[in-house]
């Protein structure tokens, strides 16, 4: 190929440079900055009042004897095992359920999809009034049928299976992925299949779960990625279902609660950072969760 | 778009007998049974939290799902009560502003990604990804200290000024759009004279206008759902805050008044709804396209 004219390549480049110009400012300022300070700070100890100080490994070998980064981690992973696949596994069911209906799949799909329009929030304060252990409405129905309900989002073993139904709720987004996969797959396979005697759940088995398996792949990792940053409906569930047990003080004042079992990584490097001003170590936190997060794809 | 839906084709036998006809009605039955009592399971909480709003404080702290007596002044209550009007105004700011702002600064960047070649187009796509994927948790201290020695924490500034340089997810969903509009259209342009920033605005624009949508309508949802953005900036002053920031501390200041805090829930949810039902096919449009591509 001839090299062009240098005048030429030197517009083009600076017309290429004007439509990328605000992306690169914005990923240099607003990315790969902090991202490098953080690095810096996480070997220094500072608050917002004072000045960084040069502490070496101090804040990661912190991390060694921090019983609620333990726990937290131990919650973060719980959700990766659980959250992730159960979401999974009620989407693609929901999708194939839409697909097998004659009548009104078009309706369903929209009643199916519209929690995950409900704001994180208030979906979160929804689920709390609804499980609340005394007089929530889910253990009032479970008590006229004769079943004790649990403490829900009050007690530390039930508060994030409570968090997989708020997140089984809010599915929408993940089935309308699945819908599109399972709706591509070529409708000859299932039609050769059912010649050759294949039952529904063979069909399904050998052909639409080969045919959509980079689509499950790409919800695992999405899945992952999102489980890693899940803040939102673990700190607000926190701080409302503390709130009803004691009188709440300032806000979010009560994150993890019951006993740390909503403590997910980024939230307890939040209070790290916000609530105890430990900024060296928060960020030592930071750069713990930038290398899995980079690992996990 | 039910035509879309059609299900592929439960294969018939050629003389179907009366015994496979009653099994298929059955069948038919069965999984409209099962969508039913789904939907039912779906619909509940939102039917609750809107009966709920709608009962007086002390009925609202039982265990009653229908209200005893209808109270829908607690709508008009609760702005009284609460600092509501003052969450709503700021949430209307954060997300408009926020979603004109990325739209501006991400679809050149798209159109860039996409249609323009120069070096190097390829790491900037990878990491245009790898901001989209990272935790945002891990460059939170950093630039809430570069906010804090601005003067503009307890602002919404740092929730809007960022939209002005372009957001990773917001370019990554324009740019999937724009690879599949056909290159021969640009090339068309460009030998008519135009240059490349006519040919986006002229060409590349209305073609692209569902893109455009998607990638509006997922930036608005996401500033209006926000959470963590508010609560890292505005926390510390109160007139700041936005509606889910305010929606989570209503428990401490109003916390026996659940029928208020429900009513607030509901007029949190209700402007998205609505949003959802007018935009429905570039919604649905949107979130396929974030699935094509791993």
């Amino acid at each position: 190929m001839a090299a062009k004219p240098w005048g030429v390549r030197v517009r083009r480049g600076a017309t290429t440079l004007s439509f990328l110009a605000p992306a690169l400012i914005g990923i240099a300022v607003f990315f790969l900055y902090p991202l490098g300070s953080a690095v810096y700070f996480s070997f220094t100890k500072f608050d917002l009042l004072s000045v960084p100080q040069w502490v070496g490994l101090d804040n990661y070998r912190r991390m060694a004897d921090d019983p609620f980064l333990l726990q937290s981690i131990r919650n973060t992973l719980w959700m990766v095992v659980v959250f992730v696949p159960v979401r999974i596994i009620g989407a693609i069911g929901l999708s194939m359920l839409l697909t097998q209906l004659r009548r009104g799949a078009g309706f369903f799909r929209t009643l199916f999809y519209l929690p995950a329009l409900v704001p994180p929030v208030a979906a979160t304060i929804a689920f709390v009034y609804l499980l609340k252990p005394g007089t929530g409405p889910v253990n009032h129905f479970l008590a006229t049928i004769g079943i004790e309900g649990p403490l829900w989002f009050n007690s530390p073993a039930w508060a994030k299976p409570s968090l997989v139904l708020l997140g089984l709720w809010a599915i929408g987004d993940l089935m309308v992925i699945f819908l599109a996969a399972v709706l591509g797959v070529p409708s000859s396979l299932y039609e050769a299949a059912s010649l050759d005697g294949a039952n529904a759940w063979q069909r399904f088995r050998s052909i639409t779960l080969p045919t959509i398996q980079p689509v499950v792949l790409f919800a695992a990792v999405t899945g992952v990625i999102y489980t890693l940053q899940y803040f939102d409906q673990a700190a607000v569930a926190g701080s409302i279902a503390s709130g009803q047990a004691t009188v709440g003080g300032g806000i979010s004042s009560n994150f993890g609660f019951p006993e740390g079992s909503t403590f997910t990584y980024p939230l307890w490097l939040y209070t790290v950072g916000f609530r105890y001003s430990a900024l060296g170590y928060a960020n030592a936190l930071a750069i713990g969760l930038f290398v899995v997060a980079l690992g996990s794809p | 778009m039910t035509a879309v839906l059609d299900p592929p084709a439960v294969l018939t036998a050629p003389t179907p007998d009366r015994r496979i006809k009653r099994q298929r009605r059955m069948a038919w039955i069965a999984k409209h049974s099962i969508a039913i009592a789904i939907s039912v399971m779906f619909v509940t909480p939102v039917v609750y939290l809107v009966l709920l709003s709608l009962m007086t404080s002390d009925q609202a702290l039982t265990a009653d799902y229908w209200p005893n007596s209808w109270h829908p002044e607690n709508y008009v209550r609760v702005f009284e009560v609460t600092p509501l009007p003052r969450y709503l105004l700021n949430t209307v700011i954060y997300a408009v502003s926020s979603t004109v702002l990325v739209l501006l600064s991400s679809v050149p960047a798209a159109y860039a990604l996409a249609k323009l070649k120069f070096r190097g187009s390829n790491a900037l796509f990878l990491l245009v990804i790898c901001v989209m994927m990272l935790p945002p948790q891990v460059v939170t201290v950093p630039l809430y200290l570069m906010w804090a020695n601005a003067g503009l924490t307890g602002s919404l500034w740092p929730l809007i000024v960022p939209a002005l340089f372009g957001d990773a997810f917001c370019i990554f969903l324009l740019r999937q759009f724009l690879l599949t509009i056909p290159s021969e259209y640009l090339d068309a342009a460009r030998v008519d004279g135009c240059g490349e920033w006519r040919t986006l605005l002229r060409v590349v624009l209305p073609m692209a206008r569902p893109g455009i949508a998607a990638a509006g309508l997922f930036q608005f949802f996401y500033c209006w759902n926000d959470y963590y953005g508010p609560l890292l900036y505005t926390s510390e002053n109160e007139s700041a805050w936005t509606l889910s920031l305010g929606l989570a501390s209503f428990h401490s200041v109003h916390h026996v008044d659940w029928n208020l805090v429900t009513a607030a829930t509901v007029l949190a949810m209700a402007p998205l709804i609505v949003i959802f039902f007018f935009a429905q096919r570039a919604f649905v449009q949107g979130i396929t396209l974030t699935g094509f591509k791993g």
